[in-house]
């Protein structure tokens, strides 16, 4: 197996975190190839998968510029063990059905661009070409997932319920979102990214201002966020996903397409 | 700058655009890649051809990646490296009135200026603008499906990114 060295700098380790999000969320998606419930849908998705993992290729290929981790991108993205992955846990969740991949991806692509917002003015140039060039992608996934949230919870008492339930299982990870965990203090110290814990509060306006007028949906009341993933700690969730993932690279290491 | 571009200089760029005119989009065969806005310099010292992707995770850039390299081989430009810039982000607004012609007359509805994003879509077969959206997202990254209400075709349409 290749030799695998950890971010030595909060900053590379940083931007492996944006790219393990858009990986795992991508790779998340493109297991609906040809499983949406309308064909339009499957091509939604599987758009969206294209783009997340078009976006963690540039992350992967820059924290590669910035620090010798792997000997390639691919041995980076898809031979790490498991706890060297430090995505959020959302973007792990699984695929339960519609209302919860949609509210997934809302929940995901609505912080993605404050997160991606904050990295414009990054004195980091190529870090900030790559989310200016990411988040045009980036509001084709709000729009498209708003619009299903409206529809969805406004539309038949079925279709209402299902989101109730999604949003009941999946708001306790966005806490984690937003966490100002040590790596993320640094980087903003460092002048890599900009504060964007400080838009919780307009990101959790503009949130449940769509989902109150999603035939009124209210988040939950959680006592405690689950958080870990920024640490390594997943859930079992993120094994399942690499177990399809890294499968090729393991069988046949330094596999290329 | 301009100033110290030498004649030859401008030789060897206007050559470079030449062949890279022969290069045609790999999905959509009719435009070429200079015209579709991919290109966006040819320098001359040191020799880069500067190209920028169209979506992030596009199949075709690759694609496109190996298809300059060949064209550049062929022609004797093997020191020609290949540069790959993503600032500023590529938007459908470079690309040229005559490739938008194009990609009427190929059955794709070409794209509106930015400015004019919201602009109804026109079959490409009629020109009515009585049309409606099937799915926003089509066969590639770049592009929408959309029917007509008049003579009832689906057609493409380019989106405006």
């Amino acid at each position: 197996m290749a030799t695998m060295h950890n971010p030595t700098t909060p900053q590379t380790a940083y931007i492996l975190r944006l790219a393990d999000n858009a990986l795992i969320l991508g790779q998340r998606l493109a297991e609906m190839c040809g499983h949406a419930p309308e064909m339009e849908l499957d091509m939604a998705l599987t758009n969206f998968s294209l783009d997340l993992i078009g976006q963690a290729s540039l992350l992967y290929e820059h924290v590669l510029e910035r620090e010798d981790l792997a000997p390639n991108v691919d041995a980076l993205a898809m031979t790490r063990n498991l706890e060297e992955y430090r995505n959020c846990l959302l973007v792990a969740q699984p695929n339960a059905n519609f209302a919860h991949i949609i509210l997934r991806q809302y929940l995901f692509s609505t912080f993605q661009k404050y997160q991606y917002q904050a990295l414009l003015g990054s004195n980091d140039k190529k870090l900030a070409a790559i989310a200016e060039k990411s988040l045009k992608e980036i509001s084709y996934h709000i729009r498209f997932a708003q619009s299903w949230v409206l529809r969805l919870g406004d539309g038949t008492e079925e279709s209402h319920e299902y989101m109730e339930d999604a949003l009941e299982c999946l708001w306790r990870y966005t806490g984690e979102l937003f966490e100002k965990d040590e790596i993320l203090a640094a980087v903003i110290d460092s002048g890599l990214s900009g504060d964007y814990t400080q838009e919780y509060k307009t990101w959790e306006a503009e949130v449940t201002a769509i989902l109150s007028e999603a035939g009124g949906l209210t988040p939950p009341e959680t006592l405690r966020m689950l958080v870990g993933g920024h640490a390594g700690k997943h859930d079992e969730n993120l094994g399942h996903i690499l177990k399809d993932l890294q499968y090729m690279q393991l069988k046949y290491p330094g596999l290329q397409w | 700058m301009v100033a110290t571009v030498s004649v030859s200089d401008n030789h060897l760029r206007s050559q470079i655009f030449d062949l890279l005119c022969q290069v045609p989009d790999p999905e959509i065969p009719v435009v070429n890649i200079v015209e579709l806005g991919i290109v966006r310099d040819v320098l001359a010292d040191p020799q880069q051809v500067i190209i920028t992707p169209t979506y992030t995770g596009c199949p075709a850039t690759h694609f496109i990646t190996q298809m300059i390299r060949e064209k550049l081989d062929e022609n004797g430009f093997d020191k020609m490296e290949i540069k790959n810039q993503l600032s500023p982000a590529w938007t459908t607004d470079w690309i040229t009135p005559e490739a938008k012609v194009k990609l009427k007359a190929y059955g794709i509805d070409p794209p509106a200026m930015s400015a004019d994003k919201h602009a109804q879509a026109c079959c490409p077969r009629c020109n009515s603008t009585n049309t409606k959206l099937i799915s926003e997202f089509g066969s590639t990254p770049c592009k929408a499906l959309y029917s007509c209400k008049d003579c009832l075709e689906p057609f493409d349409r380019f989106k405006c990114h």
